[in-house]
């Protein structure tokens, strides 16, 4: 999951074929008619809205593919599959959100206004790869650990949960956690490529 | 009737009173959970946005347990999980290379044996017999049923239900003596995984669902889903705050609505849990005063 920066920039294959081949997700059905930004439930808080992402990466030149990578955008996508619900080319773009997200943190390139959002994902991760599960509290000070600036956040929500029994002090673990362990090791360095 | 069972980290923690309406539910109904020995996440968000073998290989792990343990049918509450292993599950048997890769990875033999339900499809089964359909107190509400996204979508994966209008929550509660309302924001997506990191914008898109269940009506919103029941219920003060208004509509789970319907008690059901007193207005009398602390209400047998 770390960054890769072995990348040499003349021998990039363009945006649009690496998404086919990971995704199998063919930007070129895509005919602007914008439903997807239509729908989206984030479209006017994304610096670019997801038709004109996904236009951008149809152009297939370099600066477009790099400013796709470089977008709010990909970070802000919840994943909630609207735009691929209404898309009449049944083009699957929330996978193509996933493929470009993975691809910006592979070039360094993620959005400064991402890291929130990618040092929570990252704090999730950890629980799991520790613990097999997650273990809500220590997710939350991770997170917090990764962003001093949030340490305030939800303090006064938190004890009441805890009242409620919400929350519990004690991690739930996995028996076999090597299992798990091995299995985030093989994953990242089958990714790193 | 038996299934795997599935409960994800959500419903041993935030979620737990998901896992208790359910259990209690079952045990009222004859329904056996068998919990899917040493599960482990299913990688939710996070994963799928990292790392895209790891949103393979957790769910992967989890299917070829239940496999391993003669599980044909595997419940999955929580609809994020139940999306996560769905989608996995559909990728991984829709390419034999990309099988036989994550199997290596995760060293199990995941065959796609196993089925993965939610909980709406599970508690279809158990109540396509009337006689179990036992209503001892109707749940005489007006619901706003609230799908999510994760339930319905993608409707070519899920395969249940209707992507944009869904029905089949509104269909289960009526028979447990319930009105479901008619309203637009039914699959309108809470925000889900950005409640910690970007927390405005998750009270943006929680403030218009609960404003127009609100608005047109409803006494309560039904969900099926613990990211949606965070987002709708814990995080109401900050929903408030950023509205600049007080909102009293409690939010529960179909389990907890049904099992109301049926006579369980309210601490069995885990009503207790919730940050949004569950507290519905008096039909006949005038209502009475909400209580802030403690819901006063008691399950009347």
């Amino acid at each position: 999951m770390e960054k890769c920066e072995k990348h040499s920039h003349s021998a990039r294959e363009a945006l649009a074929e690496l998404i086919e081949q990971s995704t199998g997700q063919s930007v070129a059905k895509c005919y602007q008619c914008a439903k997807c930004s239509a729908g989206c439930p984030l479209a006017e808080d994304m610096d670019i809205p997801p038709s004109r992402l996904l236009h951008m990466v149809q152009l297939g030149l370099p600066e477009f593919d790099e400013k796709a990578l470089k977008s709010l955008t990909i970070w802000l996508c919840l994943a909630c599959e609207t735009c691929s619900a209404r898309c009449p080319k049944e083009v699957e773009i929330p996978k193509i959100m996933d493929f470009l997200r993975q691809e910006s943190l592979r070039r360094g390139l993620a959005h400064a206004q991402a890291k929130n959002i990618i040092s929570f994902h990252r704090a999730f991760l950890d629980s799991i790869q520790y613990l097999g599960r997650l273990f809500e509290p220590g997710m939350i000070a991770d997170y917090k650990a990764r962003n001093p600036r949030s340490a305030m956040q939800d303090v006064l929500t938190a004890p009441r949960l805890f009242l409620k029994g919400k929350l519990s002090p004690f991690p739930h673990a996995v028996k076999d956690r090597k299992h798990i362990a091995r299995i985030f090791e093989r994953a990242a360095k089958k990714e790193k490529r | 009737m038996k299934f795997g069972y599935y409960p994800g980290c959500s419903l041993s923690g935030t979620a737990r009173e998901f896992d208790e309406s359910l259990k209690a539910l079952a045990s009222a109904v004859d329904l056996q959970l068998e919990e899917i020995p040493d599960w482990n996440c299913c990688g939710s968000t996070a994963a799928h946005n990292l790392s895209h073998l790891l949103s393979l290989a957790l769910p992967a792990r989890v299917l070829a347990l239940a496999e391993q343990h003669g599980l044909n049918e595997i419940l999955a509450p929580c609809s994020a999980c139940y999306s996560r292993l769905i989608n996995a599950r559909h990728q991984l048997m829709a390419d034999e290379e990309l099988r036989k890769e994550v199997n290596d990875l995760i060293e199990m033999n995941f065959t796609g044996s196993a089925k993965v339900l939610n909980v709406l499809e599970a508690l279809f089964k158990v109540f396509a017999d009337e006689s179990t359909v036992k209503v001892v107190k109707p749940f005489d509400h007006k619901v706003a049923c609230y799908s999510g996204c994760l339930l319905v979508r993608p409707a070519k994966v899920v395969n249940f239900d209707r992507p944009e209008d869904p029905q089949a929550m509104d269909d289960l509660i009526r028979k447990f003596g319930a009105t479901p309302i008619d309203w637009p924001h039914k699959v309108e997506c809470c925000g889900a995984g950005l409640t910690m990191a970007r927390t405005d914008l998750v009270c943006k898109l929680s403030q218009k669902i609960i404003e127009s269940a609100e608005k047109r009506g409803a006494e309560a919103i039904v969900v099926a889903c613990p990211m949606c029941h965070a987002n709708l219920d814990m995080r109401r003060a900050d929903i408030e705050a950023f509205a600049g208004k007080k909102y009293s509509i409690p939010v529960i789970y179909i389990t907890q609505a049904i099992g109301l319907a049926m006579g369980l008690g309210e601490k069995q059901l885990g009503l207790n849990r919730h940050l949004v007193p569950v507290v519905f207005p008096e039909k006949t009398k005038a209502a009475p005063a909400a209580p802030e602390a403690q819901p006063a209400q008691k399950a009347e047998e």
